[in-house]
């Protein structure tokens, strides 16, 4: 596991097998996934710790995960598969607890499910 | 990632809170790309800067920590959306105008230099070889990491913004190291500015951090702009070496196959509405140029030139500006072709350029058609 942006939160999974692309599919005033095709499409990222692959299109979408965060729309935290700048810089800005995991230990995180996670400890999830 | 204490005690919020997000973002783009540690810098370039493509989000992200933010060393800026001097003349609304100067006042009070160009390497003073520096523009980046012995990774907005903020960059990539496992074999005789940016097109497109180019000779000003500027488009590879590179470097070769798909990717019309020069922004050398082969003769049609407002004083001061003016041409300091507001499909069909990195933009930003011409195509078709 990769610490990228460090932190502490309790919370319920929302999570996503598809990518999201922050910039122009998440609605910054409600955190609603305006993306029909997405498999949270209507569902709103606030307050859940959302657990996706990765982040895909234009690094402005950073901008987008600040904007979310300001309207206090974001998530708690976020778990991802894989790295990209977009969301690494997105979450730095606005000071979202990341990490990256592996696939074995993204498979293992149920959605809905309620979980700790505490980069400071020795058992990150719980 | 190793810090120092000081960098610790920044993360943790012990120097306010801009470093802290400034170290946040650091790190998190160094624990992304298995960098060891920060390492010092001496020049940031910074991108997100043209309202067009930052937006509101962005505005109001500068407008915010600008209150705080001070930058720590030399730090430049890509180009804006237009020239203040002539944007009466383009139907830009006002909405667009306060916000891209709400963006300019937000980075000046952050002790930014406001030099709105992509070629801080033909403006500037080139730091000793082997100075570690932070540009996030791409085809500046790859510029200075292949012709001006200088290092830095193809930065993001943000990274090169927390490194003007710190003075400080992961360490990681094309700081460490540079040695490809790539070769492209160039197969394509005499090769103008519009073929090395095809080639530069084609090399982002196969290369992962860094590439060898066999078999090109020496290069013109314009020929290397377009290298790297194609390169910057197409992908994350952010330094050519020239030569064979190691034995054991896959080959792939450049040639008239290859050169074909992209000039049919990228050249969707027979002719263009308006020609547009510049992007990357011409420098002097390419001004002076191109007035010289303009001599007595006029264009046909619009011609939109772009480059930095130094180089756009100097050639005022030289007399350049009034012969390129009295040939029909529009000269713009400040911006680029690349994501200019100032071209819109609702009053252009198509434009004609010499500029893949322009091309590129032009196309699936601007949602225009794009005529791919080479300079000595455009003056003699275009001119009379």
């Amino acid at each position: 596991m990769k610490i990228l942006v460090s932190g502490k939160v309790q919370g319920i999974v929302l999570k996503s097998n598809d990518p999201i692309n922050f910039l122009g599919t998440v609605d910054k005033k409600t955190g609603i996934i305006s993306d029909k095709n997405h498999e949270l499409f209507d569902k709103s990222i606030k307050d859940h710790i959302l657990v996706f692959p990765n982040g895909v299109g234009s690094s402005v979408g950073a901008y987008t995960i600040y904007s979310i965060k300001s309207n206090n729309a974001a998530p708690l935290a976020m778990i991802c598969q894989k790295a990209d700048l977009t969301v690494a810089t997105g979450c730095a800005l606005a000071n979202i607890p990341l990490v990256i995991v592996s696939e074995k230990e993204f498979d293992e995180i149920k959605n809905h499910s309620k979980i700790l996670l505490d980069t400071d400890s020795t058992t990150p999830i719980k | 990632m190793e810090l120092t204490r000081e960098e610790e005690s920044a993360l943790k919020g012990e120097q306010g809170e801009i470093m802290q997000m400034a170290y946040r973002i650091l790190v998190a783009t160094g624990e992304a790309t298995d960098a060891e540690k920060l390492i010092p810098i001496e020049w940031a370039h910074l991108s997100g800067v043209n309202y067009n493509t930052i937006g509101d989000a962005g505005e109001e992200f500068l407008s915010g920590i600008s209150k705080n933010a001070r930058v720590k060393v030399k730090t430049t800026l890509n180009p804006m959306g237009f020239d203040i001097d002539n944007v009466s003349n383009y139907g830009l609304d006002d909405n667009f105008i306060s916000k891209q100067l709400s963006i300019r006042k937000s980075y000046e009070t952050m002790g930014v230099n406001p030099s709105f160009s992509c070629i801080p390497y033909e403006i500037f003073d080139m730091p000793k070889e082997g100075t570690q520096v932070s540009f996030a523009e791409s085809n500046a980046a790859i510029h200075a990491n292949s012709f001006d012995n200088l290092k830095t990774n193809k930065e993001s907005a943000f990274s090169a913004l927390a490194s003007a903020i710190t003075g400080k960059s992961p360490y990681s990539s094309l700081r460490k190291e540079d040695s490809p496992n790539l070769t492209i074999r160039m197969k394509i005789d005499n090769p103008n500015e519009l073929i090395y940016g095809m080639l530069g097109f084609f090399a982002g497109k196969v290369g992962n951090n860094s590439v060898n180019i066999s078999g090109v000779g020496e290069m013109d000003r314009r020929s290397c702009k377009a290298l790297c500027g194609g390169m910057g488009t197409s992908g994350t590879c952010a330094k050519f070496l020239f030569g064979d590179g190691d034995p054991s470097c896959e080959k792939v070769d450049f040639d008239k196959k290859e050169m074909n798909e992209i000039h049919d990717e990228l050249n969707t019309a027979e002719k263009g509405d308006l020609i547009t020069l510049g992007s990357p922004q011409l420098g002097l050398e390419e001004i002076s140029d191109l007035t010289g082969k303009l001599k007595g003769r006029s264009f046909k049609k619009r011609c939109m030139i772009f480059c930095p407002r130094t180089v756009k004083e100097q050639a005022r001061k030289i007399g350049y500006t009034n012969e390129l003016e009295r040939a029909g041409c529009e000269i713009l300091a400040d911006c680029c072709t690349c994501l200019t507001p100032l071209i819109s499909k609702d009053n252009v069909d198509s434009v004609t350029t010499n500029s893949i990195k322009g091309a590129y933009y032009l196309k699936n930003s601007n949602g225009v058609d794009v005529n791919l011409k080479s300079l000595s195509q455009i003056i003699e078709d275009e001119t009379r």
